[in-house]
């Protein structure tokens, strides 16, 4: 499954590069990216896991920028 | 009233940069001094130290929350508080203006790609709503008034109107629509109401489709950003390694040395720590540039694709339907007898009037006028060589070569042109003259090719499945400097591949091709540019670059903006790594202040985020 996230608030350059590795670093997870200019992120990840994989990217992605809000796109 | 964040922010840095001013004016080294200082840090800084101390506790170090605070702190704990406080108000302003340009630029992509339809007009019955398009189904009936955007891809109905383009296409011309003709999303209806039958849901129609592919470009990375991503995971650890060396060897090994003096200079390193600068300008430039293509119609499907564009050593262009229209028409006839031109083209349009070959079709356009069937009998069609008939009681053979040959017709060694498609004519056994027919060449492919090379492409060549004389009559008219024909489409991947050997090691070869036939080529191509993709799924998946018109001119654009879009990545690189060095040293040898770090660190960011706007901007 492959779905695609907003998130509001997105200012730090480095730590999107930072949250996308740790993403696609997760169990499950095919595919991932984070524009920083669309402020877009795209998870691909294995159907059976996925709302696992949603849950744990929204907590990587408020450990490094705590002030971003994560929507669906 | 709620405060938005900017203005809290800029609350913030004016009542610290009062307390700071304040602070500066008492001549006295006295506590109510130093007080004035910790106020005005703790207004712009605050938020900083918080951020910094809850990170930590997420085993987040080595951010530029922490690094900022490590430095502002270690400057208070060695007397320097005007800089302690200055630093820290720098670098809230210095973020303010940071944010505030991602900002912009963010916002000038959005209006170039501003293609999203907002709403449908749904026709249900005698009633029209107005959704989501998504909320649209295929075979719905929509209507789309003067100026609004066309919501889904969809089919004229009824009315007719002129439509602007030029945001998918960067074709400038209104495109005029009637019924039976079919619209593409984000396309701007200019004044007749139109009713439509929608073909495709939204995620499927185009303008979802041009969105998603350029959103999704930034995650095919160039070599530029790859190393910018691992060049900055080894530069903040090794920067604050830095500061820490210095800030306790020197005092411990040389002599007379003091702490403070070498703390100092430590502090400097950690100021200038955070790669932030890099991080967002080089990704920010390619996208820039990616958004600038886009506008002049062209989809690069990756900053990779930019970068390899750039660096363009050898153009392969397929012919048909890419240098020229694929139209066959008549460009030239040659009477040999008491025949008039007129004259040998009824005989031979007469002969062809049966066939619905493209050669047939072309001479009968060119005669344009109404055949009389009845005229004509006893027609034979050989194949690989062309028709007899019976025409107005006399008989008539049209054909090549081979043919007139077969029926022992002489022809001179004069008339035998081999430069392009040539059909012969003979009536009642006697040679009367030829029709010279050839593929119709686009308007702009000459300029094309002539710019190519103006962009320094070294070598460009046609490929193509037609006869050699007809390649090599078409690649002299357009100053191409190779072409091979009679390729058969295996032959063409492996011709690409002798070209791919012969170029040089750093420069790459692009493909043009119309997408249909040549995805094996566009695929081997260092670059695969599918032209004409408007409305072909196939093609927008084969190629690394879809042209959206079919105009060959937009290759070299393409070029420009890649070549662009590179010398600017590359400046900002330069930019920030030049002064981040330079007042590393500086700061080393104890030169440099922390004012210095500061503008290294934010100041560059600034200079680097408004450079890569610049791509953006540019007027190709």
């Amino acid at each position: 499954m492959k779905r695609a996230f907003k998130l509001e608030g997105l200012n730090c350059a480095n730590c999107a590069e930072k949250i996308e590795r740790e993403i696609k670093a997760l169990k499950g997870v095919n595919f991932a990216s984070i524009n920083f200019m669309t402020a877009k992120m795209i998870i691909d990840g294995d159907d059976s896991r996925f709302d696992d994989i949603v849950k744990a990217a929204q907590k990587i992605v408020i450990r490094y920028e705590p002030d971003v809000v994560v929507k669906k796109a | 009233m709620p405060i938005a964040p900017h203005q809290k922010r800029i609350a913030e840095i004016a009542i610290g940069l009062g307390l700071f001013l304040f602070a500066l004016l008492l001549e006295a080294e006295n506590a109510a001094r130093l007080l004035l200082f910790l106020a005005a840090y703790a207004v712009t800084g605050g938020d900083v130290i918080l951020r910094a101390a809850r990170n930590i506790s997420r085993r987040q170090i080595f951010d530029e929350n922490f690094l900022m605070s490590v430095a502002t702190i270690g400057a208070f704990c060695i007397g320097q508080y005007s800089e302690a406080v200055a630093v820290m108000l720098f670098y809230k302003i210095g973020m303010l203006f940071q944010g505030r340009a991602v900002e912009k630029s963010r916002r000038s992509i959005a209006e170039l790609m501003n293609i999203r339809p907002d709403y449908a007009n749904v026709k249900r019955g005698d009633v029209i709503d107005r959704v989501d398009p998504d909320e649209v189904n295929i075979g719905d009936v929509i209507v789309i008034k003067p100026g609004e955007k066309v919501p889904l891809d969809c089919v004229v109905m009824e009315g007719s109107s002129t439509l602007d383009t030029l945001p998918l296409t960067g074709e400038s011309m209104p495109k005029a629509v009637r019924k039976g003709d079919e619209l593409l999303s984000g396309s701007v209806n200019l004044n007749g109401l139109l009713v439509a039958r929608v073909t495709k849901n939204a995620s499927e129609s185009t303008a979802s489709k041009i969105l998603d592919l350029v959103e999704n470009a930034s995650a095919k990375k160039s070599k530029h950003e790859n190393f910018i991503t691992k060049f900055a995971r080894c530069y903040t650890p090794a920067v604050v390694g830095g500061a820490a060396f210095i800030a306790v060897v020197p005092p411990l090994v040389l002599e007379g040395a003091a702490f403070g003096d070498w703390i100092y200079r430590a502090l400097v390193f950690l100021v200038i720590s955070c790669p932030c600068a890099l991080v967002i300008s080089i990704p920010l430039s390619f996208f820039g540039g990616l958004g600038a293509a886009a506008r002049k119609g062209i989809l690069v499907k990756g900053s990779n694709y930019l970068e390899a564009l750039a660096d363009a050593e050898v153009a392969v262009f397929d012919k048909t339907g890419t240098l020229t229209k694929g139209t066959f028409k008549v460009q030239e006839v040659v009477s040999k007898d008491i025949y008039n031109n007129e004259e040998i083209l009824k005989f031979a349009a007469g002969a062809e009037s049966f066939s619905n070959h493209p050669i047939s079709l072309s001479i009968r356009r060119a005669y344009g006028k109404e055949i009389d069937a009845a005229l004509i009998s006893n027609v034979k069609e050989i194949p690989g060589q062309g028709v007899t008939a019976t025409v107005e009681g006399r008989f008539v053979a049209a054909g090549n070569a081979k043919m007139m040959q077969m029926l022992d017709i002489s022809i001179s060694a004069e008339d035998l042109v081999d430069a392009a498609t040539v059909v012969h004519v003979a009536v009642d056994g006697e040679y009367k003259g030829y029709i010279v027919i050839g593929d119709v060449i686009k308007e702009d492919a000459v300029k094309a090719i002539s710019e190519l090379k103006a962009q320094r492409v070294k070598k460009v060549v046609m490929l193509t499945g037609d006869a050699k004389p007809v390649a090599e009559s078409v690649a002299l008219n357009l100053g191409i400097d190779e072409a091979y024909g009679g390729l058969l489409p295996a032959d063409k991947v492996q011709k690409l591949e002798e070209l791919m050997a012969s170029k040089s090691p750093k420069g790459k070869l692009i493909f043009v091709g119309d997408g249909i036939n040549d995805a094996p080529v566009l695929a081997r191509a260092d670059v695969g540019i599918a032209m004409g993709g408007l409305g072909s799924d196939a093609a927008i998946e084969a190629a690394d670059v879809v042209i959206m018109t079919d105009e060959p001119s937009k290759v070299p654009v393409a070029i420009k903006i890649a070549k662009r879009t590179l010398a600017i990545a590359r400046q900002n690189i330069a930019i920030a790594l030049g002064v981040k060095c330079a007042v590393l040293a500086l700061g080393a040898l104890g030169v440099a202040t922390m004012w210095a770090a500061v503008f290294a660190d934010v100041g560059v960011t600034l200079i680097a985020v408004f450079n890569a706007i610049r791509v953006l901007g540019s007027r190709l």
